[in-house]
């Protein structure tokens, strides 16, 4: 039974093993390698895509639970923000404006995590914040981060 | 890693025209080479060379050629400053790069037929772009690592390559308007005539290659600069917030396979028995490939190859290893150092102090023990890396420390030719050491890299070989557990008169068991005890542990004295103006001795590393018997701040790094393996736990000094020193998590109302 996702707004019917996790469907089967692998157990945050808008970790989600689901990853963040072709989503532009990734591999995780706590919640408190964004970066980028999201809230 | 001092010489490589009338100008430099197993596996005799590139085209742009990785530190970005500063570039028009892939070394020997004066390599004239696979022959990269990108590539190269093309465009100039250089000036990408006629470097750059580059061309004095000391805007930032960032584990060359292994848990186990039969009818699987350690399943998409390595039953040997934990390692070091210790620093006479101290009236033996445990790098992207074996070839994708050594290595393990390995450098997902694929003591560590080549050797398309998690944890080179047994002759005004400090292993840099504070009797000694655990360079290194020892142990001389920590620390720093210069920024940002929110408590800490020196205060509460940190304010002399933004970003990812180890960073040995697995069992700091974090910069003109490294190790000492203000408990083990403070704060609370 071929399994159907939109990733993207692109529309793909997969022959692969119900079981097999969302985030190699996303990167060995569909070749988008901006979601990325960390731990494999939903302990950090790096495979962070939105599902129907909702953040989620992609390395414990089975492909078919999200059969006919509508799938953003963050290659088409801006897009789906509104963004103009080439253009970057506010929450984006603030993060290149506090200057935040370093080796940068989390940021992915973390904008797709952030961008749909803000999708919900416009303007969260630090709480909210601390509550919601439970991904690792390694290279300690947090007070940017959350500078960052401070640039486009205004608690 | 040795970290050699850079030797002074240096030469202007080649100038000369190429790709249609452009400048290129290149600089070596023998530069501090860190390992001589990677030279001399490399270039047989050879000398590496920290060697850059600057390149001016027609169209007015400048690319700055990098000869290292950028792991997020900003290093390409601030080195491109320090060329287009000298260059007097327009920055707009300034580009960056990694040095490109396919870097031959230049030895000494090539390095001696371009000298000034031998003028362009022939290979080099008339080229088109595509030749900077020729020029990239002539390229040495260097390791990064020892915090030495700015402190020597910058100051020795970039500095010199932008001021030499600067020179050879004035003379070019000059010519076109039959003036003198001097009465040309140079700015914003363009030459101004004494009548007022203009040229831009592009338009000028054909005829400046005619001239030789100096050597020694006059460098800009600090008060003239106008991008150094800015922060510009990262290069690297905009791919990484949009997904388009490639780093290793995204390399996807045409027909790839991938790679999981099942190692044996114990280090260097060997491969009894398995049944490939047991996987190889799975959904997509191709091969089951075994290597010194391990076996490795091949399929046509990660999941499946590592869902079959899981199904696998291998059978290791680890022989006696079996036997090894914490414990008897913990256990063999308490033994190493009763008994005799090799020298590392003597200072006047300590063992007699310490002898005598019985008898002398008012002096007293202070003594603790201090013990930190092994710590993984878990850097954010698993360890991986791409070989494609073909037509006697190997192409390697692969983000790491050190681009050469790895080809080196790469042709070591395939018995490929150097030459016709290229390495393809891509992005790192974070290093901290660990991305360095050879280590001096630790030269045979069996790395991803040695596997994904023996791997790829049997595969007839490229495979990416991808660590799991857990093989991450459990397969890195650690930083080492390490005790240190400290002891002073304390006289009756509080301050030592002697300070002894037994440890274990002797790791880089040398002087990390130093302490700065005067006195006049010291007596530093350590013991080997080899363990079958890989060790391996760990951000900061051997700072990590010794600031911990050194510092905490300071901190308990001075609340035995009765003393305020941080003034009895200036009082043993009478000749190190910059150690006090630093404490005393950061206690005066911090609000040292002034009035806490209640059930706050401050704690101090200073260290000198890789060339700089930081002091953070860290103020802390204990909730539920740990400690909170809210806040932790840090003072750097780091000489002349080329990027101010990543430089303050450098001290607080330091600051997080050391931190997140000081709280949670454990990794224990039992039956000779690794316990822990992943992210919920080797813990992470996350953001609602991060303190806020305050960096100020010492205005100094002091040499340039590192950043990447030198604020991790002082962490754990200033948040241990403030819980210890909060509850008069002494962590002298990591990580503050194995210690319960609740009992212990609410008696010291009582005691304190
Ligand atoms: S890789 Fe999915 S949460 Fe870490
Ligand atoms: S930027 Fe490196 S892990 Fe977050």
């Amino acid at each position: 039974m071929p399994i159907s996702l939109t990733v993207n707004g692109k529309r793909h019917e997969l022959d692969v093993e119900p079981e097999m996790p969302l985030l190699w469907v996303i990167r060995d089967e569909l070749g988008l390698t901006g979601t990325k692998f960390g731990c494999g157990i939903a302990a950090c945050g790096a495979c962070t895509v939105h599902v129907d808008g909702v953040a989620t970790r992609t390395c414990v989600t089975p492909v078919e639970v999200v059969d006919g689901a509508e799938i953003t990853t963050i290659e088409a963040l801006a897009a789906s923000s509104g963004a103009g072709e080439g253009e970057l989503s506010a929450l984006q532009a603030a993060w290149v404006a506090k200057q935040v990734p370093q080796c940068g591999y989390c940021q992915s995780g973390m904008l797709m995590a952030v961008s749909a706590l803000l999708a919900e919640n416009p303007q969260p408190t630090d709480e909210d914040i601390d509550a919601a964004i439970t991904n690792v970066c390694r290279c300690g980028t947090y007070p940017r981060i959350r500078a960052a999201i401070r640039e486009v809230t205004s608690a | 890693m040795k970290l050699g001092k850079p030797t002074r010489r240096q030469f202007l490589i080649a100038g000369g025209a190429v790709a249609g009338g452009a400048l290129l100008i290149g600089y070596a430099s023998s530069g501090p080479s860190r390992r001589a197993q990677a030279d001399a596996a490399a270039s047989a005799g050879g000398e590496r060379f920290v060697t850059t590139w600057l390149k001016i085209a027609p169209d007015n742009t400048v690319t700055v050629y990098v000869p290292h990785a950028d792991m997020g530190q900003g290093t390409i970005t601030a080195l491109a400053m320090m060329a287009a500063e000298e260059l007097d570039a327009d920055w707009s028009l300034v580009r960056a790069e990694q040095a490109p892939a396919e870097s031959a070394f230049a030895n000494e020997s090539l390095g001696n037929r371009f000298v000034p004066g031998d003028g362009v390599p022939p290979m080099l004239k008339g080229v088109n772009a595509a030749a900077w696979y020729q020029v990239a022959k002539f390229m040495s990269l260097q390791i990064t690592g020892g915090s030495m990108a700015v402190r020597y590539t910058g100051q020795h190269g970039m500095r010199t390559t932008g001021a030499a093309a600067k020179e050879m465009l004035l003379k070019a100039a000059a010519s076109r308007w039959n003036c003198s250089p001097s009465d040309c000036t140079a700015a914003m990408s363009m030459v101004t005539g004494p009548k007022g006629e203009t040229a831009t470097y592009g338009e000028l750059a054909a005829d400046a290659a005619e001239y030789s580059p100096s050597a020694s061309p006059k460098l800009k004095s600090r008060s003239e600069y106008k991008i150094v000391g800015t922060p510009r805007p990262r290069f690297d930032i905009p791919g990484k917030v949009d997904g388009s960032a490639k780093y290793g584990i995204d390399a996807r060359p045409e027909g790839l396979l991938y790679a999981a292994v099942r190692l044996g848990p114990v280090s260097r186990s060997t491969v009894v028995s398995y049944d490939a039969s047991q996987v190889l009818s799975r959904r997509g699987v191709k091969k089951v490939v075994e290597f010194p350690g391990g076996v490795a399943v091949v399929a046509d998409n990660y999941w499946r190859a590592k869902e079959a390595a899981a199904a696998l039953d291998v059978e290791f040997d680890a022989g006696d290893k079996v036997n090894v934990s914490s414990e008897t390692i913990f256990a063999a070091q308490a033994e190493a150092l009763s008994r005799e210790t090799d020298e590392d620093k003597e200072v006047g006479d300590a063992a007699s102090v310490f002898s005598s101290a019985p008898e002398t009236e008012g002096a007293e033996i202070v003594s603790a023990e201090y013990r930190v445990p092994y710590l993984a790098h878990a850097c954010m992207e698993p360890m991986n890396c791409t070989v494609w074996i073909r037509d006697g070839k190997a192409d390697v994708w692969v983000g790491v420390q050190d681009p050469l050594g790895t080809r080196a290595r790469i042709a070591d393990v395939t018995g490929i030719d150097f030459d016709n390995v290229t390495v393809h450098p891509m992005l790192l997902g974070g290093g901290f050491g660990r991305r360095i694929p050879l280590r001096e003591g630790f030269f045979d560590f069996p790395s991803e890299i040695d596997f994904a080549a023996i791997i790829a050797k049997e595969v007839d398309a490229p495979v990416k070989l991808v660590y799991s998690r857990e093989d991450d944890i459990q397969h890195d080179a650690y930083r080492p557990a390490v005790t240190s047994r400290i002891r002073a002759v304390v006289g009756p005004d509080g301050y030592p008169t002697a300070y002894e400090n037994l440890y274990v292993y002797k790791d880089d840099p040398e002087e990390a068991p130093h302490i700065p504070y005067g006195i006049a009797n010291q007596s530093i000694r350590y013991a080997e005890v080899p363990t079958h655990i890989p060790r391996g360079p760990w951000r900061s290194v051997a700072h990590t542990q010794h600031t911990f020892f050194s510092e905490s142990f300071f901190d308990e001389l001075a609340h035995r004295a009765g003393k305020d920590p941080l003034e009895y620390r200036l009082a043993l720093l009478k000749d190190q103006p910059r150690h006090a210069a630093v404490l005393k920024l950061a206690a005066e940002k911090a609000g040292w001795g002034k009035k806490l929110p209640q059930g706050h408590y401050h704690g101090i800490a200073v260290q000198q590393s890789f060339g700089s020196i930081v002091a953070e205060v860290a103020e802390v509460s204990i909730e539920d018997g740990s400690p909170r940190i809210h806040r932790v304010v840090a003072a750097v002399d780091c000489g002349l701040v080329v990027h101010p933004d990543t430089a303050a970003q450098q001290v607080e990812s330091g600051i997080i790094y050391g931190l997140t180890a000081a709280l949670y960073g454990e990794i224990s040995i039992e039956n000779g393996a690794v316990v822990q697995t992943n992210f919920t069992d080797y813990e992470m700091l996350h953001l609602s736990e991060c303190p806020e974090i305050e960096v100020h910069f010492v205005d100094s003109d002091a040499p340039i000094g590192g950043l990447g490294e030198p604020a991790t190790p002082v962490v754990s000492a200033a948040v241990s020193n403030a819980i210890f203000a909060a509850t008069g408990t002494r962590i002298r083990q990591l990580p503050f998590k194995l210690h319960d403070l609740s009992q212990v704060s609410d008696k010291f609370a009582q005691a304190a109302d």
